[in-house]
Protein backbone atom coordinates (compact mmCIF):
# COMPACT_ATOMS: atom_id res chain seq x y z
CA UNK A 1 0.00 0.00 0.00
CA UNK A 2 1.47 3.22 -0.60
CA UNK A 3 1.85 6.43 1.37
CA UNK A 4 -1.10 8.35 -0.29
CA UNK A 5 -3.79 5.24 0.07
CA UNK A 6 -2.23 4.40 3.28
CA UNK A 7 -3.46 8.23 4.25
CA UNK A 8 -6.63 7.97 2.71
CA UNK A 9 -7.34 4.97 5.00
CA UNK A 10 -6.14 6.22 8.20
CA UNK A 11 -7.58 9.40 7.31
CA UNK A 12 -11.12 7.64 7.74
CA UNK A 13 -10.49 5.17 10.38
CA UNK A 14 -9.16 8.03 12.28
CA UNK A 15 -6.34 6.62 14.76
CA UNK A 16 -6.77 9.01 17.23
CA UNK A 17 -3.93 7.53 18.68
CA UNK A 18 -1.56 8.21 15.87
CA UNK A 19 -2.88 11.73 16.38
CA UNK A 20 -1.60 12.02 19.72
CA UNK A 21 1.66 11.52 19.01
CA UNK A 22 2.01 14.57 17.42
CA UNK A 23 2.31 17.74 20.28
CA UNK A 24 -0.39 20.19 19.83
CA UNK A 25 0.53 23.14 18.21
CA UNK A 26 -1.45 26.35 19.50
CA UNK A 27 -1.11 29.24 17.46
CA UNK A 28 0.50 28.01 14.50
CA UNK A 29 -2.96 25.79 14.52
CA UNK A 30 -5.09 29.24 14.33
CA UNK A 31 -3.04 30.73 11.98
CA UNK A 32 -3.75 27.74 9.14
CA UNK A 33 -7.29 27.92 10.39
CA UNK A 34 -7.60 31.45 9.59
CA UNK A 35 -5.64 30.85 6.16
CA UNK A 36 -7.95 28.99 5.08
CA UNK A 37 -11.01 30.68 6.62
CA UNK A 38 -9.87 33.60 4.54
CA UNK A 39 -9.25 31.61 1.67
CA UNK A 40 -12.50 30.24 1.46
CA UNK A 41 -14.29 33.43 2.54
CA UNK A 42 -12.42 34.99 -0.90
CA UNK A 43 -13.27 31.51 -2.86
CA UNK A 44 -16.87 32.11 -2.61
CA UNK A 45 -16.83 35.69 -4.16
CA UNK A 46 -14.61 34.65 -7.16
CA UNK A 47 -16.76 32.07 -7.58
CA UNK A 48 -19.72 33.69 -7.54
CA UNK A 49 -18.24 36.15 -9.97
CA UNK A 50 -17.00 34.06 -12.25
CA UNK A 51 -21.19 32.17 -12.18
CA UNK A 52 -22.20 35.45 -12.12
CA UNK A 53 -20.73 36.28 -15.10
CA UNK A 54 -21.11 33.32 -16.81
CA UNK A 55 -25.17 33.94 -16.37
CA UNK A 56 -24.57 37.37 -17.73
CA UNK A 57 -22.80 35.94 -21.09
CA UNK A 58 -25.65 33.22 -22.02
CA UNK A 59 -28.31 35.61 -21.22
CA UNK A 60 -26.79 38.65 -23.00
CA UNK A 61 -25.64 35.84 -25.77
CA UNK A 62 -29.64 34.05 -25.77
CA UNK A 63 -32.00 37.31 -25.37
CA UNK A 64 -30.36 39.22 -28.09
CA UNK A 65 -29.82 36.24 -30.72
CA UNK A 66 -33.81 35.63 -29.94
CA UNK A 67 -34.72 38.60 -31.85
CA UNK A 68 -33.35 40.25 -35.55
CA UNK A 69 -34.37 43.74 -37.31
CA UNK A 70 -34.89 44.09 -41.14
CA UNK A 71 -34.53 47.48 -42.21
CA UNK A 72 -36.50 48.67 -45.52
CA UNK A 73 -34.71 51.28 -47.13
CA UNK A 74 -36.49 51.94 -50.34
CA UNK A 75 -38.36 55.53 -52.22
CA UNK A 76 -41.60 56.26 -50.11
CA UNK A 77 -44.24 55.03 -52.86
CA UNK A 78 -42.17 51.68 -52.97
CA UNK A 79 -42.22 51.14 -49.27
CA UNK A 80 -45.03 49.53 -48.29
CA UNK A 81 -44.18 46.89 -51.46
CA UNK A 82 -41.06 46.16 -50.40
CA UNK A 83 -42.05 45.46 -46.96
CA UNK A 84 -44.95 43.12 -47.67
CA UNK A 85 -42.52 41.25 -49.85
CA UNK A 86 -40.25 40.58 -46.41
CA UNK A 87 -42.69 39.92 -44.63
CA UNK A 88 -43.51 37.38 -47.02
CA UNK A 89 -40.18 36.01 -47.52
CA UNK A 90 -40.18 35.89 -43.54
CA UNK A 91 -43.16 33.81 -43.47
CA UNK A 92 -41.62 31.07 -45.22
CA UNK A 93 -38.41 31.41 -43.34
CA UNK A 94 -37.64 28.65 -41.31
CA UNK A 95 -36.75 29.78 -37.41
CA UNK A 96 -38.66 32.35 -37.64
CA UNK A 97 -40.96 32.13 -34.57
CA UNK A 98 -42.77 35.55 -36.04
CA UNK A 99 -42.22 38.59 -37.89
CA UNK A 100 -44.18 42.22 -37.94
CA UNK A 101 -43.18 45.74 -39.54
CA UNK A 102 -43.32 48.55 -36.53
CA UNK A 103 -46.12 51.10 -37.14
CA UNK A 104 -45.83 54.70 -37.51
CA UNK A 105 -46.75 55.25 -34.20
CA UNK A 106 -43.68 52.89 -32.86
CA UNK A 107 -41.20 54.25 -35.39
CA UNK A 108 -42.37 57.73 -33.89
CA UNK A 109 -41.64 56.41 -30.20
CA UNK A 110 -38.27 55.11 -30.99
CA UNK A 111 -37.09 58.25 -33.03
CA UNK A 112 -38.90 60.37 -30.49
CA UNK A 113 -35.98 60.65 -28.46
CA UNK A 114 -33.73 61.87 -31.43
CA UNK A 115 -35.88 64.34 -33.26
CA UNK A 116 -38.18 65.71 -30.70
CA UNK A 117 -42.33 64.53 -30.74
CA UNK A 118 -43.01 67.35 -33.33
CA UNK A 119 -41.29 65.44 -36.18
CA UNK A 120 -44.01 64.44 -39.49
CA UNK A 121 -42.80 61.05 -40.03
CA UNK A 122 -44.95 60.31 -43.21
CA UNK A 123 -42.44 63.24 -44.64
CA UNK A 124 -39.53 61.55 -43.91
CA UNK A 125 -37.85 58.63 -45.60
CA UNK A 126 -37.56 56.62 -42.74
CA UNK A 127 -36.84 53.02 -43.43
CA UNK A 128 -39.08 50.79 -42.26
CA UNK A 129 -38.50 48.28 -39.35
CA UNK A 130 -39.26 45.13 -39.28
CA UNK A 131 -38.75 43.17 -35.95
CA UNK A 132 -37.98 39.33 -36.38
CA UNK A 133 -38.59 36.72 -33.41
CA UNK A 134 -36.63 33.69 -33.79
CA UNK A 135 -38.01 30.17 -32.74
CA UNK A 136 -35.57 27.67 -31.04
CA UNK A 137 -33.88 26.32 -33.96
CA UNK A 138 -33.00 30.38 -34.83
CA UNK A 139 -32.53 31.50 -38.54
CA UNK A 140 -29.59 30.97 -40.96
CA UNK A 141 -29.04 34.48 -41.57
CA UNK A 142 -26.65 34.28 -44.54
CA UNK A 143 -29.66 32.34 -46.41
CA UNK A 144 -32.23 35.24 -45.50
CA UNK A 145 -29.69 37.89 -46.85
CA UNK A 146 -29.53 35.81 -49.96
CA UNK A 147 -33.18 35.77 -50.39
CA UNK A 148 -33.71 39.33 -49.67
CA UNK A 149 -31.22 40.31 -52.23
CA UNK A 150 -32.63 38.63 -54.92
CA UNK A 151 -36.12 39.94 -53.77
CA UNK A 152 -36.36 42.73 -51.60
CA UNK A 153 -33.28 45.24 -52.93
CA UNK A 154 -34.07 47.63 -50.35
CA UNK A 155 -34.03 45.25 -47.35
CA UNK A 156 -31.06 45.05 -44.56
CA UNK A 157 -31.26 42.37 -42.14
CA UNK A 158 -29.03 42.94 -38.99
CA UNK A 159 -29.21 40.14 -36.49
CA UNK A 160 -27.20 42.11 -33.92
CA UNK A 161 -24.59 39.80 -33.66
CA UNK A 162 -22.22 42.72 -34.47
CA UNK A 163 -22.57 44.76 -30.91
CA UNK A 164 -23.77 41.40 -29.33
CA UNK A 165 -20.04 39.29 -30.04
CA UNK A 166 -17.78 41.84 -27.64
CA UNK A 167 -20.66 42.15 -24.85
CA UNK A 168 -20.61 38.51 -24.78
CA UNK A 169 -16.64 38.19 -24.90
CA UNK A 170 -16.44 41.03 -22.30
CA UNK A 171 -18.86 38.58 -20.15
CA UNK A 172 -16.66 35.62 -21.07
CA UNK A 173 -13.12 37.42 -20.14
CA UNK A 174 -14.90 38.15 -16.82
CA UNK A 175 -15.75 34.08 -16.09
CA UNK A 176 -12.34 33.58 -17.27
CA UNK A 177 -10.83 35.81 -14.60
CA UNK A 178 -13.30 34.28 -11.83
CA UNK A 179 -11.79 31.06 -12.54
CA UNK A 180 -8.07 32.08 -12.26
CA UNK A 181 -9.15 33.94 -8.77
CA UNK A 182 -9.80 30.52 -7.96
CA UNK A 183 -7.21 29.15 -8.93
CA UNK A 184 -4.74 31.10 -7.79
CA UNK A 185 -6.44 31.28 -4.28
CA UNK A 186 -6.29 27.74 -4.31
CA UNK A 187 -2.62 27.52 -4.80
CA UNK A 188 -2.14 30.42 -2.23
CA UNK A 189 -3.92 27.90 0.25
CA UNK A 190 -1.64 25.33 -0.94
CA UNK A 191 1.36 27.46 -0.60
CA UNK A 192 0.51 28.19 3.38
CA UNK A 193 -0.69 24.85 4.08
CA UNK A 194 3.03 23.77 2.65
CA UNK A 195 4.62 26.39 4.84
CA UNK A 196 2.78 25.90 7.79
CA UNK A 197 3.25 21.87 7.42
CA UNK A 198 7.05 22.54 7.18
CA UNK A 199 7.58 24.68 10.06
CA UNK A 200 5.27 21.71 12.25
CA UNK A 201 7.55 18.89 10.58
CA UNK A 202 10.98 21.34 11.72
CA UNK A 203 9.30 22.01 14.85
CA UNK A 204 8.85 18.62 15.66
CA UNK A 205 12.24 16.77 14.30
CA UNK A 206 12.84 15.39 17.37
CA UNK A 207 9.19 13.77 17.80
CA UNK A 208 10.02 12.56 14.82
CA UNK A 209 13.48 10.92 16.00
CA UNK A 210 11.75 9.11 18.72
CA UNK A 211 9.02 7.62 16.31
CA UNK A 212 11.57 6.71 13.77
CA UNK A 213 13.71 5.09 16.27
CA UNK A 214 10.59 3.31 17.93
CA UNK A 215 9.95 1.76 14.67
CA UNK A 216 7.53 3.98 12.90
CA UNK A 217 7.03 3.55 9.33
CA UNK A 218 6.91 7.87 7.14
CA UNK A 219 3.52 6.92 6.39
CA UNK A 220 2.11 6.81 10.30
CA UNK A 221 4.16 10.10 10.96
CA UNK A 222 3.07 11.49 7.40
CA UNK A 223 -0.48 10.42 8.54
CA UNK A 224 0.02 12.19 11.78
CA UNK A 225 0.24 15.83 10.30
CA UNK A 226 -1.84 15.34 7.47
CA UNK A 227 -4.87 14.46 9.51
CA UNK A 228 -4.46 17.54 11.52
CA UNK A 229 -3.84 19.69 9.02
CA UNK A 230 -6.91 18.37 6.64
CA UNK A 231 -9.07 19.12 9.76
CA UNK A 232 -7.94 22.15 10.39
CA UNK A 233 -8.03 23.76 6.13
CA UNK A 234 -11.65 21.34 6.58
CA UNK A 235 -13.18 23.50 9.27
CA UNK A 236 -11.35 26.66 8.73
CA UNK A 237 -12.79 26.96 5.19
CA UNK A 238 -15.78 25.56 6.23
CA UNK A 239 -16.41 28.57 8.49
CA UNK A 240 -15.17 31.15 5.63
CA UNK A 241 -17.78 29.86 3.33
CA UNK A 242 -20.70 30.30 5.44
CA UNK A 243 -19.33 34.00 6.49
CA UNK A 244 -18.39 34.69 2.40
CA UNK A 245 -22.26 32.95 1.68
CA UNK A 246 -23.63 34.84 4.13
CA UNK A 247 -22.17 38.25 3.19
CA UNK A 248 -23.68 37.25 -0.56
CA UNK A 249 -27.01 37.07 0.89
CA UNK A 250 -26.72 40.27 2.09
CA UNK A 251 -25.76 41.75 -1.11
CA UNK A 252 -28.82 43.53 -2.87
CA UNK A 253 -30.80 41.30 -5.07
CA UNK A 254 -30.74 41.56 -8.85
CA UNK A 255 -34.90 42.14 -8.89
CA UNK A 256 -34.61 46.03 -8.79
CA UNK A 257 -32.04 45.36 -12.19
CA UNK A 258 -34.36 43.58 -14.38
CA UNK A 259 -33.50 40.72 -16.18
CA UNK A 260 -31.21 42.01 -18.57
CA UNK A 261 -28.29 42.00 -16.19
CA UNK A 262 -27.90 39.00 -12.98
CA UNK A 263 -26.97 39.77 -9.43
CA UNK A 264 -24.01 38.30 -7.74
CA UNK A 265 -24.66 35.40 -6.31
CA UNK A 266 -25.46 31.62 -6.75
CA UNK A 267 -28.74 30.12 -8.35
CA UNK A 268 -29.81 26.78 -8.49
CA UNK A 269 -27.24 24.29 -8.95
CA UNK A 270 -24.25 27.17 -8.85
CA UNK A 271 -24.94 26.48 -4.47
CA UNK A 272 -22.68 23.08 -5.37
CA UNK A 273 -19.99 25.63 -5.28
CA UNK A 274 -19.73 26.78 -2.32
CA UNK A 275 -20.45 23.62 -0.84
CA UNK A 276 -17.55 22.37 -1.84
CA UNK A 277 -14.93 25.01 -0.89
CA UNK A 278 -14.46 23.51 1.99
CA UNK A 279 -13.85 20.02 0.81
CA UNK A 280 -11.33 21.25 -2.03
CA UNK A 281 -9.81 22.91 0.50
CA UNK A 282 -9.43 19.55 2.96
CA UNK A 283 -8.13 18.15 -0.15
CA UNK A 284 -5.84 20.91 -1.24
CA UNK A 285 -4.52 20.66 2.55
CA UNK A 286 -4.46 16.59 2.24
CA UNK A 287 -2.03 16.72 -0.61
CA UNK A 288 -0.17 20.07 0.41
CA UNK A 289 0.56 18.54 3.61
CA UNK A 290 1.41 14.55 2.35
CA UNK A 291 3.86 16.04 -0.11
CA UNK A 292 5.92 18.65 2.28
CA UNK A 293 5.65 15.43 5.19
CA UNK A 294 6.84 13.19 2.36
CA UNK A 295 9.78 15.38 1.56
CA UNK A 296 10.97 16.06 5.23
CA UNK A 297 11.18 12.40 5.92
CA UNK A 298 13.09 11.26 3.51
CA UNK A 299 15.95 13.55 4.83
CA UNK A 300 15.65 12.32 8.55
CA UNK A 301 17.47 9.40 9.24
CA UNK B 1 22.55 -17.03 11.06
CA UNK B 2 24.00 -14.08 13.43
CA UNK B 3 21.22 -11.56 13.61
CA UNK B 4 23.94 -8.64 12.90
CA UNK B 5 26.94 -8.82 11.15
CA UNK B 6 29.53 -6.71 10.07
CA UNK B 7 31.64 -7.51 7.02
CA UNK B 8 35.12 -5.45 6.90
CA UNK B 9 32.66 -2.52 7.65
CA UNK B 10 34.63 1.19 7.77
CA UNK B 11 32.57 4.03 8.29
CA UNK B 12 33.98 7.96 7.92
CA UNK B 13 32.88 11.11 8.41
CA UNK B 14 33.55 14.08 6.15
CA UNK B 15 37.29 14.24 7.63
CA UNK B 16 39.05 10.75 8.20
CA UNK B 17 38.06 6.85 8.72
CA UNK B 18 36.66 6.75 12.29
CA UNK B 19 35.96 3.03 12.06
CA UNK B 20 37.87 0.67 9.51
CA UNK B 21 37.97 -2.87 8.01
CA UNK B 22 35.33 -3.92 11.38
CA UNK B 23 34.22 -7.96 11.05
CA UNK B 24 31.87 -8.84 14.07
CA UNK B 25 28.93 -11.39 14.33
CA UNK B 26 26.20 -11.25 16.65
CA UNK B 27 24.67 -14.98 17.40
CA UNK B 28 20.88 -14.96 18.32
CA UNK B 29 21.32 -14.95 22.70
CA UNK B 30 24.85 -13.86 22.93
CA UNK B 31 25.54 -10.49 25.54
CA UNK B 32 28.22 -8.46 24.18
CA UNK B 33 29.86 -4.99 25.68
CA UNK B 34 31.48 -2.91 23.42
CA UNK B 35 34.30 -0.55 25.08
CA UNK B 36 36.39 1.93 23.79
CA UNK B 37 38.08 5.24 25.11
CA UNK B 38 35.59 8.16 24.49
CA UNK B 39 35.04 9.38 20.47
CA UNK B 40 36.40 6.00 19.74
CA UNK B 41 33.27 4.98 17.63
CA UNK B 42 30.86 3.29 20.15
CA UNK B 43 27.67 5.14 19.14
CA UNK B 44 28.59 5.05 15.35
CA UNK B 45 28.88 1.59 15.51
CA UNK B 46 25.95 1.14 17.34
CA UNK B 47 24.02 3.37 14.77
CA UNK B 48 25.04 0.57 12.09
CA UNK B 49 23.49 -1.64 14.00
CA UNK B 50 20.05 -0.66 13.77
CA UNK B 51 20.26 1.37 10.15
CA UNK B 52 20.43 5.24 11.71
CA UNK B 53 23.74 4.97 9.69
CA UNK B 54 24.95 3.07 6.57
CA UNK B 55 28.97 1.95 6.07
CA UNK B 56 31.39 3.67 4.12
CA UNK B 57 33.01 0.79 3.01
CA UNK B 58 31.87 -3.22 3.72
CA UNK B 59 28.65 -5.06 4.36
CA UNK B 60 26.19 -4.79 7.91
CA UNK B 61 24.00 -7.78 7.63
CA UNK B 62 20.58 -6.88 9.79
CA UNK B 63 18.49 -10.33 10.17
CA UNK B 64 20.38 -11.43 7.02
CA UNK B 65 19.86 -8.57 4.86
CA UNK B 66 22.03 -6.15 3.68
CA UNK B 67 21.03 -2.73 5.65
CA UNK B 68 22.20 -0.72 2.11
CA UNK B 69 19.53 -2.96 0.22
CA UNK B 70 16.57 -1.95 2.74
CA UNK B 71 14.46 0.84 1.98
CA UNK B 72 12.83 3.37 4.90
CA UNK B 73 9.85 1.37 5.80
CA UNK B 74 12.16 -2.09 5.96
CA UNK B 75 13.94 -0.49 8.68
CA UNK B 76 11.29 1.00 10.24
CA UNK B 77 10.09 -2.78 10.24
CA UNK B 78 14.15 -3.74 11.46
CA UNK B 79 13.64 -1.62 14.13
CA UNK B 80 10.73 -3.27 15.70
CA UNK B 81 12.70 -5.75 16.01
CA UNK B 82 16.12 -4.13 17.51
CA UNK B 83 14.96 -2.09 20.99
CA UNK B 84 17.65 0.97 21.21
CA UNK B 85 18.62 2.42 25.05
CA UNK B 86 20.42 5.62 23.71
CA UNK B 87 22.56 7.48 25.66
CA UNK B 88 20.60 10.81 25.89
CA UNK B 89 16.99 9.04 25.54
CA UNK B 90 14.32 11.08 24.29
CA UNK B 91 10.65 10.98 24.81
CA UNK B 92 7.59 12.40 23.52
CA UNK B 93 7.40 14.83 26.29
CA UNK B 94 3.73 15.75 25.90
CA UNK B 95 2.95 11.74 26.37
CA UNK B 96 2.77 9.63 29.62
CA UNK B 97 5.85 7.56 30.73
CA UNK B 98 2.81 4.62 29.92
CA UNK B 99 1.87 6.40 26.63
CA UNK B 100 5.69 6.70 25.82
CA UNK B 101 6.47 2.81 26.99
CA UNK B 102 3.73 1.59 24.87
CA UNK B 103 4.87 3.55 22.12
CA UNK B 104 6.61 0.69 19.54
CA UNK B 105 3.12 -0.55 19.94
CA UNK B 106 1.12 2.07 19.12
CA UNK B 107 3.67 2.92 15.54
CA UNK B 108 3.52 -0.88 14.46
CA UNK B 109 -0.50 -0.71 15.11
CA UNK B 110 -0.34 -3.22 18.01
CA UNK B 111 -1.77 -1.38 20.66
CA UNK B 112 -5.38 -3.15 20.88
CA UNK B 113 -4.53 -6.82 20.28
CA UNK B 114 -1.80 -6.69 23.32
CA UNK B 115 -3.68 -4.56 25.75
CA UNK B 116 -2.14 -2.96 28.87
CA UNK B 117 -1.14 -6.44 30.55
CA UNK B 118 1.64 -6.21 29.54
CA UNK B 119 2.59 -2.74 30.00
CA UNK B 120 1.80 -2.64 33.63
CA UNK B 121 3.85 -5.65 34.38
CA UNK B 122 6.97 -4.20 32.27
CA UNK B 123 5.88 -1.24 34.43
CA UNK B 124 6.45 -3.26 37.40
CA UNK B 125 9.38 -4.73 36.05
CA UNK B 126 11.97 -1.72 35.55
CA UNK B 127 9.97 -0.27 38.93
CA UNK B 128 8.03 3.10 37.74
CA UNK B 129 4.39 1.45 38.26
CA UNK B 130 4.54 4.19 40.68
CA UNK B 131 5.83 6.69 37.57
CA UNK B 132 3.10 5.83 34.84
CA UNK B 133 1.19 8.92 34.42
CA UNK B 134 4.33 11.30 35.34
CA UNK B 135 5.56 13.04 31.78
CA UNK B 136 9.13 12.25 30.89
CA UNK B 137 10.32 15.42 31.57
CA UNK B 138 9.79 14.88 35.54
CA UNK B 139 11.55 11.89 36.01
CA UNK B 140 15.07 11.73 37.12
CA UNK B 141 18.01 10.50 35.17
CA UNK B 142 17.92 6.62 36.27
CA UNK B 143 13.83 6.96 35.92
CA UNK B 144 14.49 7.75 32.41
CA UNK B 145 16.74 4.94 31.20
CA UNK B 146 14.66 2.48 32.99
CA UNK B 147 11.49 3.88 31.00
CA UNK B 148 13.71 3.52 27.89
CA UNK B 149 14.66 0.26 28.48
CA UNK B 150 11.13 -0.45 28.83
CA UNK B 151 10.36 0.88 25.64
CA UNK B 152 13.09 -0.93 24.10
CA UNK B 153 11.93 -4.19 25.24
CA UNK B 154 8.28 -3.84 24.71
CA UNK B 155 8.20 -5.28 21.52
CA UNK B 156 9.93 -8.42 22.81
CA UNK B 157 12.88 -7.51 20.41
CA UNK B 158 15.60 -10.23 19.13
CA UNK B 159 17.96 -7.18 20.05
CA UNK B 160 18.70 -4.95 22.47
CA UNK B 161 21.15 -2.38 21.92
CA UNK B 162 22.22 -0.01 24.82
CA UNK B 163 24.64 3.02 24.30
CA UNK B 164 25.88 4.02 27.80
CA UNK B 165 22.60 3.02 29.29
CA UNK B 166 24.25 3.46 32.87
CA UNK B 167 25.69 6.69 31.73
CA UNK B 168 23.63 9.31 33.80
CA UNK B 169 23.07 6.87 36.97
CA UNK B 170 25.05 5.99 40.54
CA UNK B 171 26.23 2.66 41.04
CA UNK B 172 23.28 1.05 42.48
CA UNK B 173 21.33 1.63 39.65
CA UNK B 174 23.32 0.73 37.11
CA UNK B 175 23.47 -2.34 38.98
CA UNK B 176 19.74 -2.66 38.66
CA UNK B 177 19.42 -1.85 34.87
CA UNK B 178 22.37 -4.38 34.54
CA UNK B 179 20.08 -6.90 35.66
CA UNK B 180 17.57 -6.21 33.51
CA UNK B 181 19.29 -6.64 30.74
CA UNK B 182 20.86 -9.70 32.03
CA UNK B 183 17.52 -11.43 32.70
CA UNK B 184 16.53 -10.57 29.20
CA UNK B 185 19.54 -11.78 27.97
CA UNK B 186 18.45 -15.18 29.79
CA UNK B 187 15.09 -14.71 27.97
CA UNK B 188 17.06 -15.10 24.84
CA UNK B 189 17.31 -11.74 23.49
CA UNK B 190 21.01 -10.67 22.07
CA UNK B 191 21.96 -7.71 23.60
CA UNK B 192 24.91 -5.58 22.65
CA UNK B 193 25.78 -2.55 25.72
CA UNK B 194 28.28 -0.13 24.69
CA UNK B 195 29.95 1.62 28.06
CA UNK B 196 33.66 2.68 28.78
CA UNK B 197 32.71 1.76 32.45
CA UNK B 198 35.11 -1.77 32.87
CA UNK B 199 33.46 -1.78 36.70
CA UNK B 200 30.16 -2.93 35.18
CA UNK B 201 31.44 -5.05 32.61
CA UNK B 202 33.59 -7.10 35.47
CA UNK B 203 30.03 -7.03 37.76
CA UNK B 204 28.42 -8.21 34.52
CA UNK B 205 30.76 -11.34 34.17
CA UNK B 206 29.71 -12.57 37.05
CA UNK B 207 26.08 -13.43 36.05
CA UNK B 208 26.81 -14.09 32.35
CA UNK B 209 28.65 -15.58 29.76
CA UNK B 210 29.34 -11.80 28.09
CA UNK B 211 32.34 -11.33 25.26
CA UNK B 212 34.00 -7.73 25.12
CA UNK B 213 34.27 -6.25 21.79
CA UNK B 214 37.15 -3.08 22.19
CA UNK B 215 37.50 -0.36 19.55
CA UNK B 216 41.24 0.44 19.34
CA UNK B 217 42.53 2.36 16.28
CA UNK B 218 39.50 2.43 14.73
CA UNK B 219 39.65 -1.49 14.91
CA UNK B 220 37.77 -4.13 16.45
CA UNK B 221 39.65 -6.30 19.71
CA UNK B 222 38.27 -9.00 21.34
CA UNK B 223 39.56 -8.21 24.72
CA UNK B 224 40.30 -11.32 26.62
CA UNK B 225 39.08 -12.76 30.18
CA UNK B 226 41.78 -10.32 31.34
CA UNK B 227 38.96 -7.93 32.30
Amino acid sequence: MNMFQFAIAALWTGDRQADRVVPPSGFTAQLTLFAAGTMAFLAVFALAFSLASGRLATIWGQELARTATIRVVAPIDQRAAQTEAALRILETTKGVASARALTDAEQQALLTPWFGAELAIDALPVPRLIEIVEDNEGLDPEGLRLRLAAEVPGAVLDNHSRWRAPLVQAASRLKLLGWISTILITATLAAMVTLAANAALSANAQVIAVLRLVGATDSYIAQAFIRRFTFRALSGAATGTVLGVLAMLLLPSSDDVGGFLTGLGFEGRDWLAPVLIPFLAGAVAFAATGAAAKRTLKELA
Amino acid sequence: MPVIEFENVAYSYGGGELLSDISVKLAPGSFHFLTGPSGSGKTTLMKLCYGALLPTAGHVTLFGRDARSLDRDDIAMTRRRIGVVHQDCQFLNHMSVAENIGLPLTVSGRHAETGGDDLTELLAWVGLANRADALPPELSGGERQRAALARAVIMSPDVVLADEPTGNVDWEMSQRLLRLLIELNKMGKTVLIATHDLGLIRATKAHVQARVLRIANRRIQLAGADL
